[in-house]
């Protein structure tokens, strides 16, 4: 996947992303039915998920524990809060209000880390609850207006919601990917959601604007139905550039709710804002204001697990890689970081440990069968040049298959002789008598030459020889 | 008549039976309910089953609760399992709950037989039952007059002698204003101390549940069953209820009483003269009466126009046709809701709805429900300097005597005027409770009220229990 160009004509992107986290409560945001995803449609259900006459919403404790792990972990200040209705009619929201939190809420002002130290404002993380799902059919839309009939599944209803709002700090497509990717492993990490764009318990809403730098932000339009990581980045690529089309072709910026279609990967207006709900925001007299004790979000606080970017950087400092590389992203998300470290504890060589598990743990969980010791005496042989990297990976695949063993009798056992270096020497030398003519290309600084004499050591060796060593022998006699 | 203490104690020890009592209960509902309409539902098959087992259990020396046998009403806006709870509104008729209000539960629990639903102003908007989508219900005392609302059924039901007590729920009135046009106890609780869950909701932040009886002592025992903490309901206090019934006999001496002198005008003379006399019972008792002001009263009636409407916009948008109740079927969504609401409601909960609508919304949010929030606090803030030097405060319950049928539909205002004494305590969340103290115009009841500060029902009922001595 790569990035359109960036914008034309020094226009500049900015995006904000508000995205709604499905919590991994037990039971409801106010009541006690399962929290559970596909369950036969409308059996977690009681007459306080259903809005029934009379029913009162009771606060899930657990739930609020849950949002304010994400929010102590996203830097935020957790604060006494309020619950307010937010009011509109539709089908799936039984109740034709949603209990949520509006101008006091639970979470404020925090931040999170991009690749590359770029900060992120967090403006808040707040409590909701999720409405029911509408399944429309007949009509061509797949939405309400135009389908012949609608069935909802209230099992959803009530299922408590994080929403965490950024401020406008992303400027570019690939922020947001990272953005919503570090995010999603937070989530993980602090056990508050299984945040699974594909099921919907992760949602993003994107909010898109372009602007030249130097003056205001232009008109935002938000996004809605963007279910990837891959979807946030095409279709913040797609608005934008359709934004700055017209506004270059003389048009202007409406402020608009947009529908993003992965299938054809543009958007369409959904609703402008003229036909905007007036939600008639009010104090939710059913709820009584919620006041967190200190004590409780200290103990939250303690029992945060270190984080995800806390464990990057200490593996990469551990492992001598970039802390926003490739491998120690990969590790991390997969939980394999302390692995690594018990690797290195063995003895093992960091960087070469790093990679291994990289490259060929991604079936292996959080604790792979491999003994830590093992791997890292396999990491050693290479490193000593007691076998090649070819040979090395081929070792790697049967300590795998095997789950752990002796690396040594499985170098032997595979006929991986372990050839010296006064013996690979000798080849060299032999080599560059056979192959006068690339000798004095390669010493005349001909790089390209470099590969007949390495090719003729490896054949003389039958494929013994370390790369690796052949060229540092190469070098050092055309430099002597 | 029959009072819900006697029936308790005398079926707890066998003297009476319990279907003895629903039968005389039931005998008196079949004389005179088809010209009171009290009830939009006469449980009269479960009534004795219910009481037959009350029998049974004292017969086999089971310990029986606190209300054993006693008939009670229940105001058709509660909750009641598998029993047709319709708000007196056409969009809710045929609706049955899944479940029962924590209340009526609480009623189950205690051996009481609930005999009825009694009919109300739709979604209880009213002062005189002439807004139930089934048609009104009759003071007792004359039925050419109205017996008040929104509880109007559940006051007449007491009256007449078809239940021994009753629950009413009180948002603006609708306990007390009913009970004085009728001649009864009504009380309305503290806000939190009896559980609103099962209640169908009118104004959540003003409603509350209390009782309707012939007498201070049944109203205290009825009071004690139905409150305490809920868990159900989280503006529940999460105290035990309060002992009433204890107090009952204190007496008043050294209590000080206050007389509001800034009270609004458009009194009924004979129903001032009435609390002049009750001022001076309580002096001859030994009470003090203190002066004191409410200079933000004048604007309560005001400010809760705008919050209960306010709330019922939010409460009653869920009945859209989509789930339970009736729905008109039309072409789209929209026009659905629109025709199943246009027929569903009537025309005081449209009022409401429309009013509380435009108070919320973007552009008029500040100067009318932002502002109305502002005189709930002033006239909480007027109580707690009151109650600094008074323990509980004597009005009148309703400006007049029961006033006849129609004489007061065509001006909304002049509805909404009945509930000017009793407005303020909802807004405040206090308690206050109406105690029939004589007969005004038209030999028609006149009940004054007590009110007294936030858990302050103890006070309250000891000062309750001495007017009712000295009437």
């Amino acid at each position: 996947m790569s990035d359109v160009a960036a914008l034309p004509n020094g226009w500049q992107l900015i995006v904000g992303l508000e995205v709604h986290v499905e919590l991994a409560t037990k039971t409801k945001m106010f009541s006690a039915s399962a929290n559970r995803f596909g369950d036969e449609p409308n059996t977690n259900i009681d007459p306080v998920t259903l809005g029934l006459p009379g029913a009162l919403p009771v606060l899930n404790q657990h739930a609020i524990e849950l949002a304010m792990r994400i929010g102590l972990a996203l830097n935020c200040k957790v604060q006494p809060c309020t619950f307010h209705r937010k009011n509109y009619f539709y089908p799936d929201l039984p109740k034709a209000y949603q209990i949520t939190q509006y101008d006091h809420p639970l979470n404020v002002d925090g931040h999170l880390m991009l690749p590359g130290d770029v900060r992120i404002g967090i403006e808040r993380a707040h409590l909701e609850e999720d409405t029911g799902k509408s399944t429309h059919f007949g009509g061509s839309s797949g939405r309400i207006h135009g389908s012949d009939y609608s069935l909802i599944d209230f099992n959803r209803a009530g299922v408590p919601l994080v929403e965490i709002v950024s401020r406008p700090d992303i400027r570019t497509s690939e922020q947001a990917r990272q953005y919503v990717a570090e995010l999603r492993s937070i989530l993980l990490a602090v056990g508050a959601s299984d945040a699974k764009m594909e099921e919907g318990s992760m949602r993003c809403d994107v909010n898109v604007s372009v602007h030249k730098p130097g003056t205001p932000f232009g008109t935002r339009c938000e996004i809605k139905n963007v279910n990837s990581i891959r979807s946030v980045g095409r279709a913040i690529d797609y608005e934008s550039r359709r934004q700055v089309d017209l506004i270059e072709s003389g048009g202007t910026i409406r402020q608009e709710t947009r529908h993003w279609d992965d299938s054809t990967g543009r958007t369409e207006t959904l609703r402008t804002k003229e036909d905007a709900d007036d939600y008639r925001y009010f104090l939710e007299p059913d709820l009584v204001p919620l006041i967190p004790d200190p004590e409780w979000i200290e103990a939250v606080r303690a029992a945060l697990p270190i984080l995800p970017a806390a464990r990057r950087l200490a593996l990469a400092e551990l492992c001598g890689v970039d802390k926003d590389g490739e491998s120690a992203l990969v590790v991390v998300e997969r939980g394999q970081d302390d692995y690594v470290g018990a690797v290195i504890s063995a003895g093992g060589d960091p960087r070469r440990s790093i990679i291994y598990v990289q490259q060929a743990f991604a079936e292996q969980g959080a604790t792979p069968k491999v003994p830590a010791k093992d791997l890292a005496a396999l990491t050693i042989l290479e490193r000593d040049a007691k076998v090649t990297s070819t040979q090395a990976k081929t070792l790697l695949t049967d300590l795998i298959d095997a789950g752990g063993g002796d690396v040594l009798a499985m170098a032997a056992k595979r006929g991986f002789e372990t050839l010296d270096t006064s013996a690979v020497e000798e080849m060299v030398d032999a080599a560059i008598a056979a192959e006068p003519g690339a000798w004095q290309k390669y010493c005349n600084g001909e790089d390209k030459a470099l590969g007949a004499l390495v090719g003729a050591v490896m054949k003389s060796s039958k494929g013994k020889a370390d790369g690796k060593v052949i060229t540092a022998l190469l070098q050092s006699k055309k430099n002597s | 008549m029959q009072k819900l203490v006697e029936i308790a104690s005398g079926v707890s020890n066998g003297s009476l039976s319990a279907s003895a009592v629903v039968e005389q209960h039931l005998a008196r509902i079949d004389v005179r309910e088809s010209e009171i309409h009290a009830f939009n539902l006469v449980t009269a098959d479960q009534a004795r089953l219910d009481a037959a087992k009350v029998d049974a259990d004292v017969k086999s020396g089971k310990k029986v609760g606190a209300l054993a046998g006693v008939p009670i009403a229940v105001k058709d806006n509660m909750c009641t399992r598998g029993v047709e709870t319709t708000c007196s509104s056409k969009i809710l008729q045929g609706w049955k709950p899944p479940y029962d209000a924590t209340v009526v539960t609480k009623l189950r629990a205690a051996g009481a037989i609930i005999i009825g639903k009694t009919n109300l102003d739709e979604f209880a908007m009213g002062s005189s039952t002439e807004n139930s989508a089934f048609g009104p219900t009759k003071n007792p005392h004359d039925i050419s007059r109205v017996p008040g609302g929104s509880s109007g059924g559940s006051a007449a039901a007491v009256a007449a002698g078809f239940a021994a007590a009753s629950l009413g729920s009180d948002t603006g009135g609708s306990i007390r204003q009913p009970a004085a046009l009728c001649g009864v106890v009504g009380v309305k609780p503290t806000y939190g101390v009896v559980s609103r869950y099962g209640l169908v909701a009118f104004a959540s932040s003003l409603d509350q549940i209390g009782p309707f009886t012939c007498d201070v002592r049944d109203a205290a025992t009825l009071l004690e069953v139905i409150s305490g903490h809920d868990p159900l309901d989280s503006t529940s206090i999460p105290q035990p209820a309060p002992s009433l019934v204890s107090v009952l006999e204190h007496g008043v001496a050294g209590m000080r009483i206050g007389r509001v002198t800034d009270l609004p005008e458009g009194c009924e003379a004979d129903v001032l003269e009435r609390l002049e006399s009750a001022f001076d019972a309580l002096r001859n008792a030994g009470a003090t009466i203190v002066d004191i002001k409410l200079p933000s009263i004048q604007y309560c009636l005001t400010a809760y126009y705008l919050i209960a409407p306010a709330e019922a916009s939010s409460n009653l948008a869920r009945y859209d046709g989509v789930r339970y109740g009736n729905r008109v079927d039309a072409a789209d969504l929209n026009s659905m809701y629109a025709a199943t609401r246009e027929a569903g409601f009537g025309e005081e909960v449209k009022r409401r709805i429309m009013l509380g609508t435009y108070a919320l919304s973007a552009g008029y949010y500040d100067a009318y429900y932002g502002k109305a929030l502002k005189v709930r606090r002033l006239i909480s803030d007027d109580f707690a300097r009151a109650y600094q030097s008074v323990d509980t405060i004597l009005t009148p319950t309703s400006p007049s005597v029961a006033f006849e049928f129609g004489s007061k539909t065509d001006n909304p205002l002049a509805m909404y005027l009945c509930d000017v004494f009793t407005i303020p305590t909802n807004l405040a969340g206090h308690p206050a409770m109406s105690v029939p103290f004589g007969t005004g115009a038209h030999s028609m009841p006149v009940g004054v009220q007590v009110l007294a500060p936030t858990l302050g029902e103890q006070a309250m009922f000891k000062v309750a229990a001495e007017l009712e001595r000295a009437s």
